[in-house]
């Protein structure tokens, strides 16, 4: 075992060298942080419950989606038995007035890209705009 | 009991034919396709009416044209390589191609008619598009899905009246007056006139109708006899853009 030195080193050298990505971020302090969106601070009820939406908040558009453009079914009743309009801009954007600090902030932590605002419209950023 | 092969031949015979017989009849005679929905709920077939008389009278007017567009979000183009149109203006001949009126239409030579997608019954964009992002609703709209739409434009290539457009250009910086409750469209998608879908849903009649001061435009149901658009055909001679095209437009023209 003369070369002990040589082993404990290079090992010490490869844990050092793989976990250095947690070691920056601790120092940057970004570790484990999450994406943190804004709920509206009108404290109302959503359509669904919370941890429904969170799960499942895209399979609840697409199909919103689907009944409104192809079923002429424009109304949705919640499970609070409350009636609502399939509606992104009006009943969604409603509500989570700010598109940049709700949705924007954990689609961007997640890296999903969203083709939704190519073609619906925020009123928020479009008053900002002044258009 | 014993049967023979041509006693069984003949058996067999006539069970294919009691099995398939009543659909191959049904599609025959082109029955079987309700009018009303299974509900028992009337559907109507939505309808438009252009009394050119009227619409000619305001020389120039453009009114129903800003309206579908506000309502729209339908960007206003410049080029024609680029243009995106719902309603628009044609001159008579070329939106009422068919010859030998002799004089008989000599009052609209010349003249600018409005136009719009006819909402066919035989609709030929519909047949044609690979992916049904457009297809024939049952009161009779030809609806388009934007979501779905390609962009190949096999549908505007179908369209006998040049009623699709497509988006080379990103629409939304090029719409005046953005409104929010209507999306805008994207780059790479076709859209056309969708007879004001959204706001037949809240009971309302589309922007183009309510718009015009003349009113030149009327709409509704062609299955109601006593609707007003029924009552105006009644009246007065109408007519319908490339009627020997067999696409059925449900826009009609009063002369």
């Amino acid at each position: 075992m003369r070369d002990r030195g040589l082993l404990v080193g290079g090992l010490a050298l490869f844990v050092a060298v793989v976990t250095f990505p947690v070691w920056y971020n601790v120092a940057a302090g970004t570790t484990a942080r999450g994406p943190e969106p804004v709920r509206p601070a009108a404290a109302g009820r959503c359509v669904a419950p919370t941890e429904y939406m969170r799960a499942s908040h895209m399979s609840l558009l697409m199909a919103w989606r689907d009944d409104v453009v192809r079923g002429q079914e424009r109304n949705f009743v919640g499970p609070d038995g409350k009636t609502y309009a399939k509606s992104l801009t009006r009943t969604c954007l409603g509500c989570h007035t700010n598109k940049a600090e709700f949705c924007d902030r954990c689609h961007a932590s997640a890296a999903v890209t969203l083709t939704c605002w190519e073609c619906h419209i925020d009123p928020a950023s479009l008053r900002r705009a002044g258009r | 009991m014993s049967v023979d092969r041509r006693a069984f031949l003949g058996a067999a015979g006539l069970c294919a034919l009691a099995v398939t017989g009543t659909r191959s009849l049904e599609a025959l005679a082109g029955t079987g396709r309700p009018e009303t929905a299974p509900q028992g709920r009337r559907v109507p077939r939505w309808g438009m009416v252009v009394d050119l008389r009227r619409c000619l009278q305001a020389d120039g007017c453009t009114d129903c044209i800003a309206a579908c567009e506000r309502a729209h979000n339908v960007p206003r183009l410049p080029s024609r390589a680029h243009e995106v149109k719902w309603i628009w203006r044609e001159p008579y001949e070329r939106a009422f191609a068919q010859r030998g009126s002799g004089y008989a239409d000599e009052a609209l030579r010349g003249k600018l008619v409005p136009v719009l997608c006819n909402h066919c019954d035989n609709p030929p964009c519909v047949r044609v598009c690979p992916v049904k992002a457009t297809w024939k609703r049952e009161d009779g709209i030809v609806m388009m899905d934007w979501h779905r739409c390609i962009g190949c434009r096999y549908c505007m290539a179908a369209c006998p009246y040049g009623a699709r457009s497509f988006n080379w250009l990103d629409p939304r910086p090029r719409v005046k007056e953005v409104n929010p409750d209507f999306p805008t469209r994207t780059r790479g998608v076709v859209e056309k006139c969708n007879f004001c879908e959204e706001r037949l849903a809240q009971g309302r009649g589309p922007a183009c109708v309510e718009a015009c001061r003349e009113r030149a435009l009327a709409f509704g149901d062609l299955r109601d006899p006593g609707s007003q658009v029924r009552e105006q055909l009644r009246s007065r001679h109408a007519m319908r853009r490339k009627p020997e095209l067999g696409t059925e437009p449900s826009v009609y023209y009063r002369a």
